[in-house]
C-alpha cells in the first residue's frame, strides 16, 4: 500500500485523502493513517510545489557542483556532506559515483550568489579538495514532469 | 459539373453493409466545442517513449523494407514468449503466429478463412462493432447471442447452445468485453469450452484487453483443456501498450488456420509495416513496467468513475476489464440514443448509445474511462447536472 500511496503522492501531492482512498479502493481513514505513519517515519519529508521558475518573474538560479573531497577515517564523506548540507544555499546533496565524490545542487537568486557561496563557503570547507560548477541554463524536465508539456489530444472524439 | 451517382456499380454486399452506429454519433460530436468525450475507444496515454525511440533509431538505420508475410521472426518469438509467460498459452512462432494490421485485420482474415457462404457465426449481443460486418463481408451470417445485465453481459453456455444450429461454425467474442467491460473468468469460460467441444465449434477469442484485467488474472481461452486445437487467439498492442495508431496485432492458432490466413494476408497486405513491428518488439521486450503503470492508472480511474456513476444514480455493475463502463440509463425513461443525444446537447458529454453494439445494449450507454481523472470528474459533474435538469423537465428532448 505504501508504494501505491507514494506513487500517487509524488505525482499529485495535494490530493485529498478521500480522493486517494477512492482511487485505491481504501477508506479515507486507512489513507490518513498510512500517510501519518510515513510522515512519522520520515519516509515523507514534506510536500512542496514543483515550480518552473523560468516561467515566473522570480530570479532563481541553480548550479550542479561536483565536489572532490578527502574521506575521513571511519566516516568516509559523511561528516563533510552533513556539514555542507546545512548551508541554506544547498538544495540537495548526494554521495555519487564517478569523478566527483559529492554532487551538490545549489540554489541562488543569481549567478553571483552561487559564485560567492562556492568561493567563500564551499571550496574553503576543510576536506574539500576541488569543485567544478555547472550552472543550469535551461530545464527541460523536472522530477518526472516535462516543462511546457502540452496536453493536446490527437484522439478522435468517438471511436469503436 | 454534376457527377451522376451510379450506386448499381457498388456490390450488393457493400451497399447493404451498414455504417457503424458509432459513426453517426461521431458526426454529431465533431464541430462541438468544450465536449468531454467518453466515447473514445483508445488509451489517452501516448505510446511509451522507449517504443517510439526504438523506431526512430531503426529508421536511422534504414529499416524501411518489407518483412516476412507472417511478420518478423524476432517479433513472433517475442509474442510466443509473452503469451507463454503471461497467460500460459503455447504457440510455435514458426507456424502458429501471424502478425496482422491490428486485431481488425485478423478478424477479417479469420472470417474469410473459416466461413463458407451462408454459414453462421455466433457473436455476443452487444459486442465490438466490427464483428457482425466482418462476418457479412465473408458472405456468412452473424447470429447474435443475447447477453443479460443479470449475467453482467457475459456469454453463457446455455445461450450459445440455444443460438446454435447445424450451420453454426463457431463463436467470436472479446474477453474482456468492449463495450461492457465485463470479464469472463475461468469458471465462466469452462462451460463455453464444453459446448464448443460438444458441437465442434471454433472459438475466435479476441483478448486485446487481456492485460486490462483488474483484480485477478486473465484466463486465456486456448489454455483450457482441449481448446488450443479449436481456438484462434487474437491479441494486439493497441490497448495495453497504447499503440492504436501503429495498427498492429496478431493471430495465434492451429497451423493450418494460420497458414491459410497468411496466404490471404500475403495477397492483400503483404506484411505489417516494419516500423510497427519494431515498435511491437520493443514493447514486448521492455514494456512490462509501462503496461503496469498504465493498468494501475486505469484501475484508479475505474474506481472513481464507476463509484461516481452509481452515486449520481446511473446504476452500473463493476466492470473488471478493458476501460469501459456500461451503465443503465433506464431509470431516466429515455432510450439509449435519446439519453446520449440529450446529454451531448445539454451538457456536452459524449457517450455511445448501447445499441451501437447490438440490440441488447438498449437501456445502456458505453462510457470510456480512458481519460484523465480531472476530465472524468468534470464529466460526472455534468452528468449529475443533466440528470437533475432532466428530472426537473428542463432538458429539451425535441432538438
Amino acid at each position: 500500500m505504501r508504494e501505491k500511496l507514494l506513487t500517487i503522492l509524488t505525482s499529485e501531492g495535494r490530493l485529498p485523502d478521500e480522493e486517494i482512498a477512492e482511487r485505491l479502493g481504501l477508506t479515507a481513514q486507512e489513507v490518513a493513517d498510512a500517510i501519518a505513519e510515513m510522515e512519522a517515519d520520515r519516509v515523507i519529508l514534506g510536500y512542496r510545489a514543483l515550480v518552473d521558475w523560468a516561467s515566473t518573474d522570480v530570479e532563481r538560479v541553480f548550479a550542479y557542483i561536483l565536489v572532490e573531497g578527502a574521506p575521513e577515517h571511519g566516516v568516509g564523506f559523511n561528516r563533510l556532506a552533513e556539514h555542507v548540507a546545512r548551508f541554506d544555499e544547498v538544495h540537495s546533496i548526494h554521495l555519487t559515483s564517478g569523478t566527483a565524490d559529492l554532487t551538490v545542487v545549489v540554489e541562488g537568486r543569481d549567478f553571483r550568489d552561487i559564485a560567492r557561496f562556492v568561493a567563500e563557503k564551499l571550496a574553503p570547507t576543510p576536506g574539500v579538495t576541488g569543485t567544478s560548477t555547472s550552472f543550469v541554463l535551461k530545464t527541460y524536465k523536472l522530477e518526472g514532469k516535462l516543462i511546457g508539456e502540452t496536453t493536446a489530444s490527437h484522439r478522435l472524439a468517438v471511436s469503436p | 459539373m454534376s457527377v451522376q451517382q451510379r450506386p448499381e456499380r457498388i456490390s450488393k454486399l457493400a451497399r447493404e453493409l451498414r455504417p457503424s452506429g458509432i459513426r453517426e454519433f461521431f458526426d454529431l460530436v465533431v464541430g462541438m466545442d468544450d465536449v468531454i468525450s467518453l466515447g473514445v475507444g483508445e488509451p489517452d496515454f501516448p505510446t511509451p517513449w522507449r517504443v517510439c525511440d526504438a523506431v526512430i533509431d531503426s529508421l536511422r538505420n534504414g529499416a524501411t523494407s518489407y518483412t516476412s508475410n507472417r511478420g518478423m521472426i524476432e517479433l513472433r518469438v517475442e509474442i510466443a514468449d509473452y503469451l507463454e509467460r503471461k497467460f500460459g498459452a503455447s504457440y510455435d512462432p514458426e507456424e502458429q503466429i501471424l502478425v496482422t494490421v491490428g486485431v481488425s485485420e485478423a478478424v477479417d482474415l479469420a472470417m474469410r478463412v473459416l466461413l463458407e457462404p451462408g454459414e453462421e457465426l455466433l457473436v455476443p449481443d452487444p459486442c465490438y462493432v466490427s464483428y457482425g460486418p466482418c462476418v457479412e463481408m465473408a458472405h456468412a451470417v452473424a447470429v447474435e447471442v443475447p447477453t443479460r445485465l443479470e449475467d453482467e453481459f457475459r456469454l453463457t453456455a446455455e445461450a450459445i447452445a440455444d443460438a446454435s444450429t447445424e450451420r453454426t461454425r463457431g463463436l467470436l467474442f472479446s474477453n474482456p468485453s468492449n463495450p461492457t467491460g465485463a470479464v469472463m473468468r475461468r469458471e465462466h469460460l469452462e462451460p463455453i469450452a464444453e459446448v464448443a467441444s460438444e458441437r465442434d465449434l471454433i472459438v475466435i477469442s479476441d483478448e486485446v484487453y487481456a492485460e486490462l484485467t483488474y483484480e485477478g488474472e486473465h484466463c486465456s481461452m486456448p489454455t483450457l483443456p482441449g481448446m488450443a486445437e479449436r481456438t484462434l487467439l487474437l491479441n494486439g498492442f493497441s490497448k495495453a501498450d497504447a499503440m492504436t495508431g501503429w495498427r498492429i496485432g496478431y493471430a495465434c492458432g492451429p497451423a493450418e488456420i494460420i497458414e491459410a490466413m497468411t496466404r490471404m494476408h500475403a495477397y492483400t497486405t503483404m506484411c505489417v509495416p516494419i516500423m510497427a513491428q519494431i515498435a511491437a518488439i520493443e514493447a514486448l521486450r521492455r514494456g512490462e513496467d509501462d503496461r503496469a503503470r498504465m493498468v494501475a492508472e486505469y484501475d484508479q480511474r475505474r474506481r472513481v468513475f464507476v463509484n461516481g456513476l452509481n452515486r449520481i444514480g446511473l446504476e452500473c455493475f463493476e466492470p473488471m476489464g478493458a476501460f469501459y463502463a456500461f451503465p443503465s440509463v433506464r431509470n431516466t425513461g429515455l432510450t439509449s440514443a435519446q439519453f446520449a443525444k440529450a446529454l451531448l446537447r445539454d451538457q456536452r458529454v459524449a457517450v455511445v448509445p448501447g445499441p451501437a453494439f447490438g440490440p441488447a445494449g438498449e437501456g445502456h450507454v458505453r462510457c470510456s474511462y480512458a481519460s484523465s481523472i480531472t476530465d472524468l470528474r468534470e464529466a460526472l459533474a455534468r452528468m449529475e447536472t443533466f440528470l437533475a435538469r432532466l428530472e426537473a423537465g428542463e432538458v429539451d428532448l425535441e432538438q
